[in-house]
């Protein structure tokens, strides 16, 4: 105890001196002597992620598939996708999806946030219950949702059947395919947007809510007025997050309907599987994969656009 | 009286956002207990007269499955070790350096499909002869963990103080020794919270596997999908299979929950 009140001390005087002396020199040794600690991490970083991307830029322009040898053909790669029908589709999939996989994870995650904001014995316990879809292992998570979606024996048209609900053929039939999937992914991924919103909703003041209770304020007035505005940073970071994982989802797809029944719910990355994977056209594959890539920047540049002119409305209505 | 009331309606509420996980869950567990017979009725029957233990012997028992058990060990453990060794110092430097621009790469990685990195390493490890062993899964599990660590580890290097450590440096110490001595004590929570996220998302990768996974080389997950679509076709197992691979995942999850919302939601509002 006393060793550490000592050290304390002489940690506040030396980093008095330390700041006196450290203003001038600061700028000249820091970058130097911190490189490496950093360097060792740099090479696994351009071995793994900046390589396969340079990689992938050069293979998009040749002519590959595996077994051959590459030949440079420019962008005839990217020029081959407006015309592939089949990519096409999966673009309008993925959209689809993706925005059925943010809005409601948001939705859901933000009423359930509200209500983890009250205190309540045990609510430890019921987070940790409340998380486990997003930590679970995703494969084997389809694997159970494939026998729930099952329609002669799946749990899911019983449970329709108790609210007097025609069944429903779930993932097997193309128009309720993508839906089905939002189920599951709304199901896993509502507890993220919950975190997050929690962590928003958690840092506001009381003041505002005495305040509002004074003045006889409901409870969805207090929401709307005092909360929301308070959260929307959150809810902002959550749709981001949200959206960049929803537009890559695959796992759930693969293991559930592999982009069926036909190609009815074949996203981007469920295509691209099949294009690198299947038909080993890496050339091909590597031009989705930039393209790809250049849609989820553009979707997550949409989303920066669409905060900021929020924000100004917001600064526009309260002045 | 009214007092009362909120309580009740906020149990009620309670019970019914947690419900939609604790079913799930509950009725896998009910699959992967029940025989065949069971399985197969309708209306479906949530709690067996009968017990179906077999179920799990079955799936333990069978060829292979420890490999794959043990390969999942290999990868996930081998790939999150190299993490920590690499990226820890790294965030630290990072946080000193006041660098954090450099986390672009980071966030570029984080946006990038899985699919992406596995067309050039693929053919990487194919020019390197390594496939049909674990290495190219080891590997290309770095670009998972690494980014994990290195960004969870730079929120904690920025938040804990400079003064100890700049006395330590008056006091004669090398970088190394101030790091290893005076930072990495205080930050060990930070590692531990890397630890755990890395452990999960590796663990629970699939899509590395489908396709560098040979016959020997799978991982539970991929063990698990191929089941699906060879060996079985009654849900017992299957059940019972899913429920194998996710439980280490589900437990660490319960025990470890402080962490694993303190890593995810530091990652998300930073």
């Amino acid at each position: 105890m006393s060793e550490l009140t000592a050290g304390k001390a002489v940690a506040k005087t030396t980093a008095a001196v330390a700041a006196e002396t450290a203003t001038a020199g600061k700028n000249e040794w820091r970058p130097i002597s911190y490189w490496p600690f950093v360097i060792p991490a740099m090479i696994v970083v351009m071995a793994v992620i900046i390589f396969p991307w340079v990689y992938t830029i050069w293979m998009s322009l040749h002519e590959w598939k595996v077994g051959q040898a590459p030949t440079f053909v420019g962008f005839a790669n990217y020029l081959r996708l407006p015309s592939d029908a089949r990519f096409v589709e999966s673009v309008g999939h993925t959209l689809v999806y993706t925005a059925l996989s943010v809005a409601l994870p948001l939705i859901l995650g933000t009423l359930a946030a509200v209500i983890f904001n009250n205190k309540f014995p045990l609510r430890g316990l019921f987070r940790g219950l409340f998380i486990l879809p997003m930590m679970a292992t995703p494969v084997a998570i389809a694997l159970v949702w494939t026998m729930m979606f099952h329609p002669q024996l799946g749990v899911l048209n019983y449970l329709l059947s108790l609210f007097g609900l025609p069944p429903s053929l779930w993932v097997f039939h193309p128009a309720t395919a993508i839906p089905s999937l939002v189920l599951v992914e709304t199901w896993q991924w509502t507890p993220l947007v919950m975190l997050i919103v929690l962590g928003g909703l958690s840092a506001i003041p009381t003041e505002p809510y005495e305040s509002a209770q004074i003045d006889g304020a409901t409870p969805w007035q207090t929401f709307r007025y005092i909360s929301l505005p308070m959260i929307m940073p959150f809810l902002f970071i959550a749709a981001m997050i949200r959206m960049i994982d929803a537009v890559k989802s695959f796992d759930i797809i693969f293991a559930i309907t592999q982009g069926g029944p036909g190609s009815a719910s074949e996203t981007i990355n469920l295509y691209l599987y099949s294009v690198a994977f299947v038909y080993y056209d890496v050339g091909y594959a590597s031009a989705i994969v930039v393209v790809f890539f250049a849609l989820i920047v553009a979707l997550a540049g949409a989303l920066l656009h669409l905060r900021q002119r929020t924000h100004w409305n917001d600064a526009g209505g309260s002045a | 009286m009214r007092d009362f009331l909120n309580k009740l309606g906020l149990t009620f509420a309670f019970i019914v956002i947690v419900s939609p996980a604790v079913l799930f869950f509950l009725w896998m567990l009910s699959l992967s207990l029940k025989f065949e017979i069971d399985n197969a009725s309708y209306p479906p029957v949530f709690i067996p007269d009968r017990i179906n233990w077999g179920n799990y012997a079955a799936v333990i028992e069978s060829k292979r499955f420890m490999t794959y058990f043990f390969n999942t060990l290999i990868v996930t453990g081998s790939a999150t070790l190299f993490a920590l060794i690499i990226g820890v110092p790294a965030g630290y430097g990072i946080a000193r350096m006041r660098a954090r621009k450099s986390a672009i790469v980071i966030l570029i990685a984080r946006i990038t499909p899985g699919l992406s990195y596995l067309i050039p390493l693929f053919l990487l490890f194919q020019w390197l002869g390594l496939l049909g062993t674990l290495w190219p899964q080891i590997i290309i599990h770095l670009v998972v963990t690494v980014p994990i660590v290195i960004w969870i580890m730079i929120g904690y290097f920025e938040t804990t103080p400079m003064e100890l450590e700049e006395s330590a440096i008056i006091d004669g110490a090398t970088r190394w020794q101030v790091f290893r001595h005076v930072a990495l004590p205080i930050a060990r929570s930070g590692i531990a919270v890397a630890f755990i996220l890395s452990v999960i998302f590796s663990w629970n990768n699939f899509v590395f596997g489908i396709v560098l996974a040979g016959r020997e080389t799978r991982t539970l997950p991929v063990a698990v999908y191929n089941m699906i679509s060879f060996d079985q076709l009654s849900w017992g197992p299957l059940a019972a299979a899913a429920l194998i691979v996710t439980l280490p995942v589900l437990l660490l999850t319960m025990f470890a929950q402080r962490q694993i919302v303190a890593g995810l939601t530091a990652g998300a509002v930073k």
